[in-house]
């Protein structure tokens, strides 16, 4: 059984160890999702056009 | 020394290398309806603040790089000599800190002769239509007699190397979209040659050192892409750095040599699940998979004998296997966070989930060219890096030193401290990667052929007449 603490929560030491990674994944993907939304605004108004507009020579 | 002497060649290391990167940025003007704009107009407008005090729009700056306008209007930013793969990302993203701040400049001029738009400068390799510009990796290395074998050798590692190095892109063709692993695999045409812009080679053969010719000669690799995450670019110079490390020590590399490298290199690119095949010269069929394995292999092979065992090296070989591993396995997320075709295959998916919608909807183009703009507050890879989802490999104080010091190991430093001098003393003067020389003045050009020499009597002289100037 987890030891447990004065705030009755397992010590740190005690956590599963997997679990941490997919916890982070999930976070950064949250991250990402939030970010997305914040900019989908910006990126929708006249995507189309916006994208075609940007036409150059090859280089090198 | 009399600091007319001319100082021999310096005995440097076999792992000591200078490393160059050059790159192409796409320019594109976002203006409402009004009169067309070419390319060459915004670049001019760009590049007002650099020929008012260059007096050129091709310049080399008080940091050792040079800044130019390119061929179809790229404005184009190479890094001085680095010795080290720390400075060489330091200088790299210098770059893209200078580039961008000629954008406020430029849109004033545009708005000054009525043409109300916003500038973004892209770090990729495509434009919409199709067109494409490069990003140059430059290696030094001990000339031979036999360059172009020594040369041709490497194509095996460059056309495969893409699956851990590639930026990542959707392409769109007549019957849907998919994702691939680099946009610039479709732009080569031919393994070697010493042409450019009429037939894009793999390796560019040009002999042209930009140092002692009898003793150095330049690889100049150009099938790479244009990349935005530190590590992905650590280890796009750092995995060739060791294969050609163990070429030049003469280690015998694996048989590799492909078929047909320009139907490989389409193949590979194309083939995000790295099923794909090449055939290989002999008639054996291996994936891009197989192949790096065999160069991870190879460089494990001679750790602590040819290659020293440093952290560096370490955490190359690490994120190197890890990429390999995630094309293998299917499972992205190891490098998610390291690799550019990773970290924007998440967000594309990501986004697509979001809007439900195909491949090629515009709305994911469009959220390609932000992840590849250059802007610190706009460009959505640097949305992403300060939220923490994509790990660093410098500082950001190493890039801001970088933006206006040159590397402190190498001709650089020789470089730079003049053209600051020079700029400051109000002379005129000429540069280039070679020479220096104070315009008007007796007339000495210091030469400087020697790229790992970072003091030179001479140099100090020059130093010394700006000071009295």
């Amino acid at each position: 059984m987890a030891q447990l603490n004065a705030q009755g929560q397992p010590y740190e030491d005690d956590a599963p160890e997997p679990d941490a990674p997919v916890a982070a994944a999930q976070a950064s993907t949250d991250a990402i999702d939030d970010l997305l939304a914040e900019i989908d605004g910006s990126l929708q108004v006249n995507a189309e056009q916006f994208v075609r507009s940007f036409v150059q020579k090859g280089g090198e | 020394m009399n600091p007319t002497d001319i100082p021999p060649p310096l005995e440097v290391e076999p792992a000591r290398r200078i490393f160059g990167l050059e790159t192409e940025f796409g320019l594109h003007l976002d203006a409402g309806p009004g009169r067309p704009v070419t390319p060459e107009e915004v670049a001019g407008h760009l590049f007002h603040s650099v020929v008012q005090w260059g007096r050129s729009s091709n310049v080399f700056l008080p940091n050792a790089s040079r800044l130019y306008i390119d061929v179809g209007a790229h404005p184009e930013y190479a890094t001085a000599e680095c010795d080290t793969l720390t400075d060489l990302i330091a200088s790299d993203k210098a770059g893209e800190r200078i580039v961008h701040a000629l954008i406020a400049g430029g849109e004033e001029r545009l708005r000054a002769a009525g043409v109300d738009g916003t500038i973004h400068l892209y770090k990729n390799n495509t434009d919409s239509a199709g067109n494409s510009y490069g990003c140059h990796e430059n290696y030094l290395v001990r000339r031979r007699a036999d360059f172009k074998a020594f040369a041709s050798a490497l194509l095996p590692f460059l056309v495969t190397r893409q699956i851990v190095t590639g930026a990542g892109c959707i392409t769109r063709t007549p019957s849907g979209a998919h994702y691939s692993f680099s946009p610039r695999a479709d732009h080569m045409w031919e393994g070697m040659s010493s042409a450019t812009t009429r037939s894009r080679p793999m390796i560019n053969t040009r002999d042209e050192p930009h140092a002692n010719a009898e003793l150095y000669r330049r690889m100049h690799v150009i099938v790479g892409d244009s990349t935005m995450a530190e590590p992905t670019t650590l280890l796009k110079m750092g995995a060739t750095d060791l294969v050609l490390r163990l070429m030049e020590a003469r280690v015998p590399l694996p048989e590799l040599t492909l078929a047909r490298e320009m139907q490989a290199i389409r193949d590979v690119a194309h083939d995000l699940t790295g099923r794909a095949t090449v055939e290989l010269a002999d008639g054996r069929r291996l994936t891009a998979v197989d192949v790096q394995q065999e160069y991870i292999d190879l460089v494990r092979g001679h750790l602590g004998g040819i290659v020293e065992p440093t952290e560096e090296v370490a955490r190359i070989l690490d994120l190197w296997q890890r990429g390999v591993d995630a094309v293998r396995t299917q499972d992205f997320t190891p490098v998610e966070t390291e690799l550019d075709w990773a970290i924007k295959h998440r967000l594309v998916t990501r986004y697509r989930s979001r809007l439900g919608c195909p491949l090629d909807d515009p709305r994911l183009a469009r959220l390609e060219l932000a992840f590849h703009d250059v802007s610190p507050q706009r460009g959505l890879f640097y949305r992403l890096q300060d939220q923490g989802l994509v790990r660093r490999i410098v500082s950001d104080a190493d890039i801001e030193r970088a933006v206006s010091t040159p590397p402190q190991s190498t001709r650089a430093r020789l470089r730079g401290a003049f053209v600051e001098r020079a700029l400051a003393a109000g002379r005129d003067f000429t540069v280039d990667w070679v020479h220096l020389k104070i315009s008007g003045s007796s007339g000495t050009t210091v030469l400087l052929k020697d790229p790992f020499r970072n003091e030179d009597a001479r140099v100090d002289g020059l130093l010394e007449m700006l000071e009295h100037a």
